[in-house]
């Protein structure tokens, strides 16, 4: 089983590295996104470690929409999801496989300029340490979830707004929690209540979702 | 049991049911809907500490119980469409979704006038109250979902993937007052042993819970009968009904 699964990965990998101008599209709205913000609500650095982590959050979220719309259109229009459903590979593993794929090219570049954008949000050593283990837990659960809302609307010609509808509620809890360790490590606590809850929605999504999105894809083509 | 419901799997079959329990759903829906506002909004003693306005309880926690209880209602209905295979129950999921947002819709409402007099504000960010507000988002989404497929077979299966993966809400709101501890009072009814509320204001507050869900239950069944004659508009028994019909009007 282990070469299906390195073929689709490399597949995947390669296609996202020949459309680089769509690869950094996310990484600038992010970085955009959050420099609104000093701009907006004013650049004082108490007001701003304040907010901070909500912004990056709520960014993280928009950025990644963004991305995800893409996730298996291009497949579905010239036909390739529809083989894939037909061959003896699980529809599920290649669902895995193009999640871990678009997180690889698409959030893990939001991760690795996050300490930047830490420093322009005023962020606290601790609070940045939290930040990035929240995001390292949540980020996974926002593409695995994704991945079934842009399942269910890959046959639709207008998916965009729809797409947001569907997914940003089922975001609400994981926003919260996510924030909330952020501002425990601010005040020095400790948060490892709310990376165990989100460690928990990361399994339940990882063992569901995948066959969630599956079958999606076989009602959207029918 | 299965072989007693089988038959209820066909459309045409399903029709008649709905046909033969409307009324009698409808009928007790007033009653006992009527009868529990009147006694709670006229003839219920007023509290003590919130006076008069403590009333809007039975319109507020009627339809936040049912709000849920719908939502359940739709992700069985949904559960029962993609596991089993059976087109009726998908049509099921279609048709009580707007319900339920009416009626989340409407405890958001009252409870935002609610609260204006007795916690000064009108909205909170409170957890009850945001996740109240998640639910609403997701009947939407299903809604939207449905109505943005054009092939409506399609359109109600993915409306009922949306409707499954939203059920991760449902423990989220039921225990929101007790994992959060903020604006919105604990529960009052549900718990278990005694109530904390004086029965002579809880029996209205039954009646009226049991009334709002049977006038759901009503308009559901009736949304699901319209559902049912639009899907299924090319098939020998929709055109016979009609044709019946006509005979009956000249």
């Amino acid at each position: 089983m282990s070469r299906p699964w390195q073929a689709l990965l490399s597949r995947e990998l390669a296609l996202a590295f020949r459309q680089k101008s769509e690869l950094l599209q996310p990484l600038i709205f992010f970085v955009l996104v959050i420099s609104l913000f000093p701009l907006g609500v004013g650049p004082g650095p108490q007001m701003l470690q304040k907010i901070g982590p909500g912004v990056i959050w709520v960014a993280v979220l928009l950025s990644s929409l963004l991305g995800m719309e893409r996730l298996f259109r291009e497949d579905f229009n010239d036909g390739w999801l529809e083989q894939m459903t037909l061959s003896p590979v699980p529809l599920s593993l290649v669902v895995l496989i193009k999640v871990l794929s678009h997180w690889l090219t698409c959030v893990l570049p939001l991760l690795i300029i996050s300490p930047l954008l830490a420093l322009f949000l005023n962020l606290t050593a601790d609070m940045y340490q939290a930040l990035l283990i929240t995001l390292l837990l949540g980020t996974p659960l926002l593409s695995l979830v994704g991945a079934t809302g842009v399942a269910l609307t890959t046959g639709l010609q207008r998916g965009g707004v729809l797409l947001s509808l569907l997914l940003l509620p089922l975001f609400i809890p994981l926003l919260i929690f996510a924030t909330s360790a952020v501002d425990a490590a601010a005040l020095q606590l400790s948060y490892n209540g709310q990376l165990a809850i989100i460690g928990a929605l990361l399994l339940l999504a990882l063992g569901l979702t995948p066959f969630a999105t599956a079958y999606a894809l076989k009602v959207t083509q029918g | 049991m299965w072989k007693w419901l089988h038959p209820y799997a066909k459309s045409e079959q399903a029709f008649r049911l709905c046909g033969r329990l409307l009324p009698w759903l409808s009928i007790s829906a007033v009653l006992i809907l009527g009868a529990g506002t009147v006694w709670g909004l006229a003839f219920a003693p007023s509290d003590y500490q919130q006076g008069d306005s403590f009333r809007i309880i039975y319109i507020h926690v009627p339809s936040a119980i049912l709000s849920m209880g719908v939502y359940s209602a739709m992700a069985i209905a949904a559960f029962i469409g993609l596991v089993w295979q059976i087109r009726t129950a998908t049509m099921a999921v279609a048709a009580i979704a707007p319900v339920g947002a009416v009626l989340t819709f409407i405890a958001l409402f009252t409870g935002a006038a609610w609260g204006k007099p007795m916690w000064g504000t009108w909205w909170v960010w409170d957890a009850r109250l945001t996740s109240e507000l998640i639910l609403l988002f997701l009947y939407l989404g299903v809604m939207a979902l449905y109505q943005s497929f054009d092939d409506k077979q399609q359109g109600g299966k993915a409306a009922g993937v949306m409707a499954l993966v939203g059920v991760v809400n449902l423990p989220i709101i039921h225990y929101s007052v007790e994992w959060w501890n903020t604006l919105h009072q604990g529960a009052t009814i549900t718990k278990f042993g005694k109530p904390s509320i004086a029965p002579e204001m809880l029996w209205p507050l039954l009646l009226c819970i049991l009334g709002l869900a049977l006038a759901s239950a009503a308009i559901s069944l009736y949304r699901f009968q319209s559902e049912l004659m639009r899907r299924e508009m090319h098939r020998p028994w929709v055109k016979a009904l009609a044709e019946q019909e006509h005979t009956h009007a000249v």
